[in-house]
């Protein structure tokens, strides 16, 4: 184990597959000279050189498309694109051509490519700079989604993901990258397709994934030494596909759940939890499956805008005091 | 529009002709807005640095040239389509720099009412229909305005700014087959520093004279020296000229930009020489020096000048400094233009339905 950010796994990772694999290489925009927008990719271009480490014009559905079909000839492509915002320019390139190849020719040709990209706002970035629109994807069948929320699971699923042979998107985070925590030395791919209880309880299920299951942890702490209430938090790690089991398991525990996303609620990742729960444990639940999201507006820019519009941790805090309040008048 | 012969290199110290483009008394209009911008903007980085400007912000440093004559060449009436580095345009487009600085201290007297920040900044009356974060998004809004302007058989032209990145994004590629196909009246203009973030011209582009990309769409073209703003303003009423009789044209000003990408950006990819040389080019002190020399201007306007930017500039930042920050009850004034049944106004700790409304009653 080493003490590493996640930033330093994600690079890490990427460099050490680079090494194992020749078949892997790196592509998109600013990541090489400029050594990524948030360096990620910092001193892999002087290691690889421009074979492996390809900087590209601002051009997001041509480079995504082209390591779509660099992919299908057996190709490992990890494409960056800059911010999630930007990928809706490669959307179609993603959903029509990346999720739908292996299917529409009947399993005849992979895809096997890895776009890592953040999410995150609470920067004042703006409206277009800080949305999490990750759903989009996970939407589609095809897609494989996963949001690591510590160093540990930025190597894991980022190992998992590049040696996939399917399309793997790696939903980072801005709020992350310069997060710490303990990084196994050994490479242990992550189970796409897997939640974690990254937090015992007895008390009340909280769901989450990327930031959101930082702030779920944080939350817990809070309650148990403000409250003692004992949460369980449980990281769904993988959008798509969605681990449904454990969460049934946790909420037929706990007898409640709350879900924090930092998307917006409406049609939201929170909305596929909570309807779930509502199909798998509907009669061990004692309170309405509550959610935390985010405002459903375009992010203002101005600070005290922005930070009403975004979920906090005191939004949580209370969600989970007020499902419990609700609980106890039931019981 | 002719193409020129030949294309002005970057980082040449403009050359004084003969016959001054402007009269004395607009040239140094021109000057002023220069040193004002220039001014404006390293206010805009120091209040950054403390904290009291936040996102991104990007500066016009360096390209002040460039921006103070496309925009004394474009009418009143005309509109304006930009990227995320236009600080410089909305002041030179004659709004309040109060009320530019306010927007980027994120305050309801700012230009967007605080809601867009440094990247889009948008001013109904002064037809500056925005600033667009998204790379190149602004290019086919530009291009449809003129769709507009020509359904309605109206005289404006749309001037459409943007990097020399943006030339890369399909859009671009798009927009002017659009505008060409259908005679819109539009001028692209490709502000050409040399870089997108780090990336060089070209590193990004096959065809690193970007005013010849055009041609795929037999529209005229031409590039001009952006460092020199008599060049630029020649070249840019030319182009207007063309756009307004019907004809889209393309115009690429070729400057520099003296800082990073953005204020937080050490530009470590660039050598010293490269930097010398655009600190060579500045194209404010450049101006100074041709308007000295043509006896226009000497040091006491120069230190007048300096003086009265100076205390416009520090004014804008105290207006800002005033302005009230948004209430946080408006959260919700701005998602529709017409109200619409069961929008949601809900804040992020707030639940859907009153708590225990589908539990039955209380116990
Ligand atoms: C579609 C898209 N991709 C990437 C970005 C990130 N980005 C912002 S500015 C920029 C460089 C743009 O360069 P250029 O068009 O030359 O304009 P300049 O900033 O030099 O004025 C990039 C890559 C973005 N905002 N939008």
């Amino acid at each position: 184990m080493t003490l590493i950010s996640y930033r330093q796994a994600l690079h890490d990772t990427l460099r050490s597959e680079m090494h194992r694999d020749d078949r892997v290489f790196l592509i998109g925009e600013e990541i090489g000279l400029f050594e990524g927008s948030y360096k990620i990719t910092a001193g892999l271009l002087a290691e690889f050189g421009p074979r492996r480490v390809r900087d590209t014009p601002i051009a997001e559905e041509g480079f995504t498309g082209a390591a779509i079909g660099a992919a299908m000839l057996g190709l490992r492509p990890v494409v960056e694109i800059m911010t999630i915002n930007f990928s809706l320019l490669a959307l179609d390139q993603i959903v029509n051509h990346a999720a739908k190849i292996y299917g529409m020719f009947g399993g005849q040709a992979r895809v096997p490519m890895v776009i890592r990209t953040p999410g995150g706002g609470g920067q004042q970035l703006g409206a277009t700079h800080s949305q999490n629109i990750e759903l989009y994807y996970a939407f589609v069948p095809g897609m494989k989604v996963v949001a690591p929320s510590t160093p540990a699971d930025a190597k894991a699923l980022m190992l998992a993901a590049v040696r996939d042979d399917d399309p793997v998107l790696v939903l980072e985070n801005l709020a992350l990258y310069n997060t710490k925590g303990e990084v196994p030395d050994e490479d242990l791919p992550a189970d796409i397709g897997t939640a974690a209880v990254t937090r015992e309880g007895a008390d009340i299920t909280v769901v989450a994934y990327s930031r959101m299951a930082a702030v779920a942890l944080r939350a817990a702490e809070e309650l148990a030494a403000t409250d003692g209430i004992d949460v369980e938090v449980v990281d769904l790690r993988s959008l798509r596909p969605l681990d449904r089991e454990t969460v049934i398991a946790s909420v037929r525990k706990t007898n409640c759940a709350v879900v924090l996303e930092d998307d917006w609620l409406t049609y939201g990742i929170g909305a596929e939890v909570a309807a779930s729960i509502s199909d798998g444990a509907f009669d061990w639940l004692d309170a309405p499956v509550r959610r935390v999201a985010m405002a459903e507006v375009p992010l203002p820019y101005s600070k005290p805008l922005e930070t009403a519009a975004l979920p906090s941790t005191d939004d949580a805090i209370t969600a989970i005091r007020q499902t419990l309040d609700a609980v106890a008048r039931r019981r | 529009m002719p193409s020129p012969a030949g294309a002005p290199t970057r980082g040449g110290a403009p050359a004084t002709g003969p016959d001054p483009v402007l009269d004395d008394e607009p040239a140094l209009r021109l000057y002023r807005q220069m040193v004002l911008i220039r001014r404006f903007e390293e206010r805009a980085a120091r209040a950054y640095t403390e904290a009291k400007v936040g996102g991104y912000c990007h500066l016009n440093l360096g390209e002040e040239a460039t921006v103070v004559a496309l925009m004394a060449a474009l009418d009143r009436t005309d509109y304006l389509f930009t990227n995320y580095r236009e600080h410089g345009y909305a002041i030179a487009r004659g709004i309040d720099p109060g009320r530019v600085m306010a927007e980027l201290y994120g305050r309801t007297d700012g230009v967007s009412r605080g809601w867009g920040g440094s990247m889009h900044l948008f001013d109904v009356e002064s037809r500056l229909m925005g600033g667009y974060g998204i790379v190149g998004g602004q290019i086919p809004l530009a291009t449809g305005a003129a769709l507009a302007i020509d359904y309605r058989d109206d005289d404006q032209v749309v001037m459409c700014l943007m990097g020399d990145g943006a030339t890369n994004i399909g859009a671009f590629h798009e927009s002017l087959n659009l505008a060409a196909l259908w005679n819109l009246p539009i001028v692209y203009v490709v502000v050409n520093n040399g870089r997108g973030m780090g990336t060089s011209v070209e590193q990004a582009s096959a065809e690193p004279e970007l005013f010849r990309r055009a041609s795929s769409y037999r529209m005229p073209s031409s590039r001009v020296d952006g460092n020199d703003p008599e060049a630029v303003y020649e070249a840019a009423i030319e182009a207007i000229g063309t756009a307004r009789s019907g004809q889209p044209c393309l115009l690429e000003t070729v400057s520099g930009r003296l800082k990073g990408h953005s204020v937080v950006d050490p530009a470590k990819y660039r050598d010293r020489a490269e930097t010398e040389a655009l600190m060579a080019a500045d194209p404010v002190a450049a101006f100074a020096a041709r308007l000295r020399e043509r006896g226009v201007l000497g040091d006491a306007l120069s230190a007048e000048i300096d003086s009265e930017v100076t205390t416009v500039v520090e004014a804008a930042a105290a207006f800002a400094e005033a302005s009230p920050l948004p209430d946080v009850a408006t959260l919700f004034d701005h998602t529709y233009a017409t109200p619409v049944r069961n929008d949601s106004r809900r804040l992020p700790g707030q639940p859907l339905f009153p708590i225990g409304a589908s539990m039955g009653a209380p116990a």
